[in-house]
């Protein structure tokens, strides 16, 4: 059934575009509809997904996609993610039309990230990298104001760049490798891992993929782009887009063929490492709300590299377990942010203060999310920082475990100085008319707050349905 | 081989002259000599199909776009273009010596990285590989073509007032 999860999102999109009146009422439940259900059978029954007998669509689509723990988390986190976004466009983008264009280019990204996590082939996972990208863009740019086309225009900039990259790379595989499968890639990079044009063209796919994930040093379009979106674009972005065509990608490949090209773990341990540092520290100095979580991507993102560097089954499954938290609490944080700027019409951290006490669910949902960026117990957040320092002791790299504990109070300093600007203190003068945003912005923030509570509190049913068979994917 | 290696040298003069030069009317036209060069390359290597795709659609159908496109811009004065020009030398002059130096010395030390064209093995039919074995990468494109139908019709369609 795995082509269902491609073909039906499609269909849906032809359904809604058809020339009947009142269709486009239908497309924000229609879409909810169909993360909720992605969710659904993804958390609750995945031997859907994976039982050939009863993959029927195969008969007529051979799209040769495959499925594991890895894939199931990352579909949870995508439908989560596209459910929220859905809500926070639904009630910012105020222009219904533009609301039906955002809700149709939201469903084709999700339809390339679904297709890039089931993906066994490197052309066609390029080519629905692309299908996520270029919708990004266009998102971006939605409102065809200065900020956004500038901020889409950086992105396409760096995204081209990076597709240059990644076609290279995939041109010189060819020149070694027979068929772009990864598991044929990998029979060839195990014979001869020092070749000097496997290493080239792993290295050049590696680039691309850093500036897909918008890592240091190819961070600098990343804060651009996500705080000159449209709020929705924002969350969906920040949430799983960069997450799934850069840190995805690139830490499937890693365990594909990538890690076993020797110099590559240390490389990706030092890119990681210098994320997390730099990525703080220049969230620290931001005064837009927006701009100083999209540093904190770059951050957190950098916990993930520099785990899937160690390259041991425990911190592979650290990693892909902090992808997912990143996916929920940073969410949530662009959330608050959403409701913020509609409230206020700014971003501007400097314009704000004293907001807890007029918008007391965004601000406490917005706490729950910074405990959980920062690694405090006992949110979601906690427990993969804590598998990804364990597992980086348990393999001997003490340095990067002492450096990762200590960035996280780096972490907490910035998001209790977001706190402090935004939600705590007196309330700023002028600000007495504000008050706490409608049910429709409200239920997004408490369904992935508690989302947060729920894998933190409830930690050994999640630790042994998702995580150790990430591990078992590992050591295959 | 002598053809080769003039192709490959008119390729690379096309490709630097397309990023070197400051109109954009002769950066189309660099681009379409470039697709000229790489579909008569493709000719020779027998890979027919991509040959043709590679001129019906670069050199063709996307000059046409882009040149329609520029013909909505205004010219800048002649001054100003002066400025510019000096500008792009003194910022990339050394743009085509790195690329020119890079290749001798990548196919001088590195004999796994060959220049020399060698003739593709003849596969199966690329309209049956399509059909039969790459349902996705067609599914694929005709996303990415919807996508862009969206992208058209947000970006540059106005609203009727």
């Amino acid at each position: 059934m795995l082509s269902a999860l491609i073909l039906v999102p499609f269909l849906v999109i032809i359904f809604l575009n058809l020339p009947l009146k009142g269709l486009r009422k239908l497309a924000f439940p229609t879409a909810a509809g169909l993360s909720l259900l992605q969710i659904i059978f993804a958390a609750f029954y995945p031997a859907l997904f994976w039982d050939i007998q009863r993959d029927f669509l195969s008969t007529f689509f051979n799209f040769r996609f495959s499925f594991d723990a890895f894939s199931q988390m990352m579909l949870i986190a995508i439908g989560l993610v596209l459910f929220v976004s859905l809500f926070v466009a639904r009630f910012t983008i105020l222009d219904e039309l533009k609301r039906f264009y955002f809700v149709n280019l939201l469903l084709l990204a999700f339809i390339g990230m679904n297709a890039t996590v089931m993906m066994q082939d490197l052309f066609s996972l390029y080519l629905f990298l692309e299908v996520t990208a270029i919708a990004s863009f266009i998102m971006i740019s939605i409102h065809k104001d200065k900020l956004g086309l500038e901020g889409a225009f950086k992105y396409l900039l760096l995204s081209a760049f990076a597709t240059v990259l990644m076609l290279s790379s995939i041109a010189l595989m060819l020149l070694f490798s027979p068929s772009l499968n990864f598991a044929v890639i990998k029979a060839v990079v195990m014979g001869s891992p020092g070749s000097f044009i496997i290493k080239l063209s792993i290295g050049l796919f590696l680039c691309g993929l850093l500036i897909k994930s918008g890592l240091f040093p190819f961070h600098w379009w990343l804060p651009d782009a996500y705080s000159a979106a449209p709020s929705a674009a924002s969350v969906f972005l920040a949430g799983i887009v960069t997450k799934t065509v850069g840190v995805y990608v690139l830490m499937r490949l890693f365990i594909s063929f990538f890690g076993y090209v020797g110099y590559l773990q240390q490389v990706l341990m030092f890119i990681g490492a210098l994320s997390i540092i730099t990525g703080a520290l220049l969230a620290m100095a931001q005064s837009d709300f927006k701009r100083m979580l999209a540093y904190s991507s770059i951050s957190q993102v950098g916990y993930i590299i520099l785990a899937t560097g160690c390259a041991t089954p425990l911190a592979f499954a650290a990693a892909a377990f902090h992808l997912f938290n990143h996916a929920n609490f940073k969410s949530l944080l662009f959330v608050n942010a959403a409701c913020v700027e509609k409230r206020l019409g700014t971003t501007n951290m400097q314009e704000m203060g004293g907001l807890g006490a007029k918008m007391p669910v965004t601000s406490i949902t917005s706490i729950i999310a910074m405990l959980s960026t920062a690694g405090i117990p006992p949110f979601s957040g906690f427990w993969s920082k804590f598998l990804i320092v364990l597992a980086l002791y348990a393999a001997g790299n003490y340095f990067y475990a002492g450096l990762a504990l200590l960035a996280s109070i780096l972490t907490l300093a910035y998001l209790l100085t977001l706190q402090r600007k935004v939600f705590f203190g007196q309330l700023k003068a002028g600000l007495e008319g504000i008050r706490e945003v409608g049910p429709g912005l409200i239920t997004p923030q408490v369904v992935l707050a508690l989302v947060i509570i729920f894998v933190g509190i409830f930690f050994p049913v999640v630790l042994h349905n998702f995580i150790l068979p990430l591990q078992n994917i590992f050591i295959k | 081989m002598t053809i080769d290696y003039i192709l490959l040298t008119i390729l690379l003069l096309a490709v630097i002259w397309t990023v070197m030069t400051i109109r954009l009317i002769r950066a189309v036209v660099g681009l379409a000599i470039v697709s000229v060069i790489v579909s008569i390359i493709m000719f020779r290597l027998s890979s027919d199909l991509a040959a043709v795709f590679e001129l019906s659609v670069c050199a063709g159908l996307i000059s046409v776009i882009f040149i329609t496109t520029i013909s909505f811009t205004s010219r800048v004065s002649k001054e100003r273009l002066r400025i510019r020009r000096k500008e792009r030398l003194s910022k990339f002059w050394a743009l085509p010596i790195i690329i020119i130096a890079a290749i001798i010395i990548l196919s001088r030390y590195h004999p796994s990285l060959n220049i020399m064209l060698t003739h593709a093995v003849p596969e199966p039919d690329v309209r049956k590989v399509l059909w039969n074995m790459r349902h996705i990468d067609l599914m694929g494109q005709v996303i990415i073509l919807l996508v862009g139908v969206f992208g058209v019709v947000v970006l540059f369609k106005e609203g009727r007032k």
